[in-house]
């Protein structure tokens, strides 16, 4: 059995690190191109988002490559998320691939139903053989966003962002072939240390902006044209509202619904949404409330175009930064990948950031 | 005398203008770019060079799609945005604005202004209907001038309503309410409307909207639009004197006021119309990105290079 999975930005390494652990083989796609994407457009629906179909051109290419098992994630609600397993395991077969599709479905509260998917895991393997897998990979991907968000906090202090990005890659080059959790941990303090050794300027007051939307296209740089370097190396200290540890745990284990933090979220929407409208689009509004209570200067809302859940929230959203008096810049990403038409709108709303900041910037006039 | 160069590099036009020390324009040029902007720009500077011999340049600003291209070209001492370049320009000529409508070639943006400083904008992000090249493609498809293009729509009796959501399906809609019979004024007037309802749904969705209202891009030419904006907004519309060049006087203007900081413009010369650009470009074979690496070599040597996602090939 090759097992493979769809990229979504740095999932691979503790999915990669998970199933090794439990003794599997695993064919990774090759990273996300230009041709993963046209692979992916040409057999999905014209009107499906773009992470479906970027996901179709991840299992082609890993079929191309080998691999005869598919590991996705299932779900529930308004979001169409749910049934893209389905669909994408039906447009495979269609192509005439021959392969195994396993889509995990959320827990919902049955520890014996969400065990069962893992049958095929099982077979050979302890329990704690499972436990201290998923322990060694739960860690790796804990840190690594730790990691992703202290770089992106630090770019905004350093006097050359683009050497903490370097320390930043080093690192996540490193965290691959690291099989202890003691050492992962060590390799996190040393990224810090190296970034605290690079000339940072405290006594800057460097522009905030907090990202917000659909997690796929968050999470993976390839779709969003690594907005997160891109702003952080125009000197901005950016923060995600989610990363890929929060989605697990409230995905697979539906933990963090009932959460404090969730509840925060809930009360912070609450003026404008008042219920869960389908992926993230209930959270993207409280988080850009909350992102204002903490004096963040704007948000940025990423969305594949036509997902539901963020078009709800993008038409609430003007009301949200009229009454807040935040700017938030939404921004529609389809398989389009002209990168000029998207640095103009950043740059202008970090122009408009600044001037509201009262900083004296570029030399602007207004 | 000191002058101020602003070069604006757009999908349809080319504009240049020569401002003075109190931001006068003293020159002005409208070229189209026809896909080929350092050609154009040459051309631009070459005319331009003509025309003024007393002038000394202090400085010099870029913006528009093809800024960073144009930057290196003229060696600008800024290279900014069309969007701020563009909210610079209005709130020096109408210095109270509020709100800047702009309809330039391939873009449309609103602009929300209050107290002299930008608060909010917003551009079109998937639809491009309701902008120029729209608009002169129509105008060349029914045979007539541009220019009188906006012309057609005030003799309007009775506005045909067009579904303008798409510029694909406004055009057939438009040849299906020509096939009807319905006037060629009344059709052109039914099509300004909707691109004004479409620019007003998703450009300016949700923004608040209040006056002074400045019209600016080569499309504030259009009477039709004009007309359209006004009665959809029953409000005044200002178009400015200058309102095609807006941009190129915006990054004049913000060159003016980096030279100031750098001291000294880098300002290459009404001679760099003579050099020789060449562009080339390969994909990058170092990692799976391939990212496709353009080169600008002027006079054979390598100027200026961009495409990578990472730094191997930054440094010039």
């Amino acid at each position: 059995m090759k097992v493979t999975y769809p990229h979504m930005g740095l999932m691979n390494l503790s999915a990669k690190s998970l199933l090794k652990e439990l003794g599997l083989e695993v064919v990774e796609p090759p990273p996300i191109t230009e041709r993963t994407l046209n692979l992916g457009v040409k057999h999905a629906p014209e009107f499906a988002c773009l992470p479906l179909k970027i996901n179709v051109g991840n299992y082609i290419e890993a079929l191309e490559a080998g691999a005869d098992t598919i590991i996705m994630a299932g779900g529930s609600g308004p979001c169409r998320f749910g049934y893209y397993g389905e669909v994408q395991k039906e447009i495979l077969k269609d192509l005439d691939y021959d392969f195994e599709m396993i889509t995990f479905e959320p827990f919902q509260g049955s520890w014996s139903n969400f065990l069962q998917q893992f049958k095929f895991i099982f077979k050979h393997l302890s329990w704690w053989n499972l436990w201290s897998a998923w322990k060694l990979a739960w860690t790796k991907c804990q840190l690594i966003d730790e990691a992703t968000e202290y770089t992106n906090r630090m770019r905004g202090y350093a006097v050359k962002p683009k050497l903490v990005t370097e320390v930043y890659e080093v690192f996540l080059n490193r965290i691959e072939d690291i099989h202890e959790i003691e050492k992962l941990h060590s390799a996190i303090v040393e990224m810090k240390n190296q970034i605290l050794d690079l000339k940072i300027d405290w006594q800057k007051e460097p522009l905030k902006v907090g990202i917000v939307g659909e997690i796929y296209v968050v999470l993976e740089p390839f779709t969003n044209l690594n907005l997160e370097k891109k702003l952080g190396e125009m000197g901005v200290v950016v923060n995600r509202s989610i990363y890929l540890s929060d989605w697990i745990s409230e995905h697979l284990f539906s933990t963090s619904v009932d959460s404090e933090e969730h509840q925060k979220i809930e009360a912070a929407a609450e003026p404008y949404l008042e219920h869960f409208v389908g992926g993230h689009g209930l959270e993207t509004i409280g988080r850009t409330v909350l992102y204002n209570q903490d004096d963040y200067d704007g948000v940025i809302q990423l969305a594949p175009f036509t997902c539901m859940p963020e078009i709800v929230a993008e038409s609430i959203l003007p009301k949200v930064s009229r009454e807040l008096d935040m700017p938030v810049l939404s921004l529609t990403l389809d398989e389009h990948t002209g990168e000029a038409g998207y640095i103009t709108r950043l740059e202008a709303f970090v122009d408009l950031l600044k001037r509201k900041q009262g900083l004296k910037t570029g030399g602007q006039v207004i | 005398m000191k002058g101020y160069l602003g070069i604006d590099v757009g999908s349809v036009s080319t504009n240049l203008v020569l401002l003075d020390e109190e931001q006068e324009i003293k020159e002005k040029l409208y070229l189209r770019t026809q896909g080929r902007p350092i050609d154009v720009v040459q051309t631009g500077l070459e005319e331009l060079g003509e025309k003024i011999d007393d002038l000394d340049i202090k400085a010099v600003g870029t913006t528009g799609s093809a800024r960073d291209l144009a930057g290196v070209i003229v060696g600008a001492d800024i290279v900014k945005n069309e969007i701020t370049a563009h909210a610079v320009a209005a709130s020096n000529i109408v210095p109270e604005v509020k709100t800047v409508l702009e309809i330039g070639g391939q873009d449309s943006k609103i602009t929300i202004l209050r107290d002299g400083v930008v608060v909010d904008f917003a551009m079109n992000t998937v639809c491009a209907a309701g902008t120029g090249s729209f608009l002169d493609q129509q105008a060349s498809r029914l045979n007539i001038p541009i220019e009188e293009f906006g012309q057609f729509a005030l003799e309007a009796d009775n506005p045909v309503r067009i579904a303008g959501r798409c510029s694909v399906f406004a055009e057939s809609d438009m040849i299906h309410k020509q096939q009807l019979g319905h006037s060629m004024e009344n059709i052109i007037a039914g099509l300004c409307e909707a691109l004004v309802r479409n620019y007003l749904n998703n450009v300016g969705q949700g923004k608040e909207i209040l006056e002074p209202i400045v019209f600016q891009g080569g499309v504030a030419a259009n009477e039709g639009i004009r007309e359209a904006f006004a009665k959809s907004l029953d409000a005044e519309i200002v178009v400015p004197e200058h309102h095609d060049v807006m941009g190129a006087i915006g990054a004049g203007m913000l060159a003016q006021e980096a030279v100031q900081e750098k001291e000294e413009t880098s300002f290459k010369g009404f001679d760099a119309s003579d050099f020789t650009y060449e562009v080339s470009s390969f994909n990058c074979d170092g990692c799976p990105n391939s990212c496709e690496i353009i080169n600008i070599h002027q006079n054979g040597e390598l100027v200026a290079r961009w495409g990578s996602k990472c730094p191997r090939w930054e440094a010039v």
